[in-house]
């Protein structure tokens, strides 16, 4: 059988984690392909609703990933955003929603390394996690009812 | 209750206040809001313990607003929702005239709400003990079982909104729910979309709720969704040392930061 290949998405900083991540591919550095990176001008950005939707679309897993606590380009966007991840992750792990499957980390422009550790731990975990079918499942029944709605 | 009468009736009479929000008898033995506007509709005012409802979720309908300065019953609840929207800059100082039953029965007048503060300092603002209970029993669940446990009440959601609209703190005039560009909560009543508007709806109201409970008991499907935010609140506290409507210049917890608050999940 085929090896399970989990689908990762990453929600980046504009400002360290992008660069960063920029910084470990003219670095050479090999790490695991399984990462859709998309950059945001800061972690302050990141809604929570987004996370949910990246699930909703199929992603087995999520990176949440920005600038070092005191290096944020917007002096607190992350301080903020730590606030906000320390709740919402109260509460889906209270829905059921397992919190292992957020992976976040603070990278900054200069640790390529880090980068490439993070995402491949991450995908690391999650292949032991298996696929997000709890989501999965839901999302199907969304579809079923969706179109059902659209043919009436 | 008939000096609450006496008082609301003279108030209004005088023209301090243009509508008082109580209790009246409701049909089949309930007991639901009033909203006096004359003196002849405050001879129905009552208060006793059956005056449960948390009034303060009217404070800022348009409807009511428009009636003129406020007067209104609140029970500790509705305090907190005051505190609460007053953090919010939804309500000014010495805009409401405040009332409220002690247990004794007599009736305190709030002159402003400093005083409304010091009331809350002394009472009992925690959630119940059965509550406290079933949060245990959730928590103490494996992640799959509580899964199936919500998957199992959302599944009876139909998105009615009842909550929404009974929740004193849910006043947006556009709510995430009605966006659709994006859609960020499906309209369709399935598990993913309940699933993500009851998680929205936990998420928006952290740190804001008052556990008054409102939008339970306006479930009509019995959905226990007041634990979702209940549940928020001793985190909150423990790490950010806030508590919501106890104070009405509080700042919102997810609105400010510390550089010093500590987590152990990121890397």
């Amino acid at each position: 059988m085929q090896e399970f290949e989990p689908k990762i998405v990453a929600f980046v900083c504009n400002w360290c984690t992008y660069a960063g991540a920029d910084l470990t591919g003219t670095s050479r550095i090999k790490y695991a392909a399984n990462v859709k990176i998309i950059r945001f001008p800061c972690t302050g950005r990141i809604d929570f609703m987004i996370l949910m939707k990246a699930f909703e679309n199929g992603a087995d897993g999520i990176i949440v990933s920005g600038c070092h606590p005191n290096d944020c380009h917007y002096s607190s966007g992350n301080f903020h955003a730590r606030r906000r991840w320390i709740v919402f992750r109260n509460l889906l792990n209270f829905a059921g929603i397992e919190t292992e499957r957020i992976q976040f980390s603070w990278v900054s422009a200069a640790e390529g390394l880090k980068w490439a550790d993070v995402v491949n731990n991450t995908v690391k975990k999650i292949k032991e996690l298996g696929p997000n079918e709890n989501y999965k499942k839901a999302s199907v029944s969304a579809e079923v009812n969706e179109e059902g709605a659209s043919h009436e | 209750m008939n000096e609450l009468i006496k008082i609301v009736t003279q108030l209004l009479s005088d023209k301090t206040i243009g509508v008082f929000i109580g209790y009246e008898k409701g049909s089949a033995g309930r007991t639901r809001a009033l909203f006096a506007r004359n003196a002849d509709q405050a001879q129905k005012l009552i208060c006793d313990d059956t005056c449960t409802q948390n009034l303060a979720g009217y404070l800022l309908k348009p409807e009511i607003k428009k009636l003129g300065r406020i007067g209104i019953l609140a029970n500790i609840p509705a305090l907190r929702s005051i505190m609460q929207l007053a953090s919010e800059h939804q309500i000014k100082d010495q805009s409401l005239l405040v009332l409220t039953a002690n247990s004794d029965g007599s009736l305190t007048e709030f002159c402003d709400f400093h005083s409304i503060e010091k009331y809350l300092e002394t009472s009992d603002v925690n959630i119940t003990s059965g509550e406290k209970e079933m949060i245990a029993r959730l928590e103490s669940m494996t992640t799959t079982e509580r899964r199936e446990f919500w998957s199992r009440e959302f599944e009876k959601c139909i998105k009615c909104y009842a909550c929404r609209a009974a929740c004193p703190m849910c006043y947006c005039h556009r709510c995430t729910t009605d966006v659709n560009q994006p859609q960020w909560i499906p309209v369709a009543s399935h598990e993913m979309g309940n699933l993500e508007y009851h998680l929205m709806r936990a998420m928006h109201l952290a740190g804001r709720c008052i556990n008054c409970g409102e939008c339970a008991k306006a479930c009509p499907m019995d959905i226990p969704l007041n634990l979702l935010t209940y549940q928020l609140i001793e985190p909150i506290r423990e790490n950010f040392g806030k508590t919501a409507g106890m104070k009405a210049d509080a700042v919102y917890a997810l609105s400010t930061f510390n550089p010093d608050d500590t987590e152990n999940f990121i890397l």
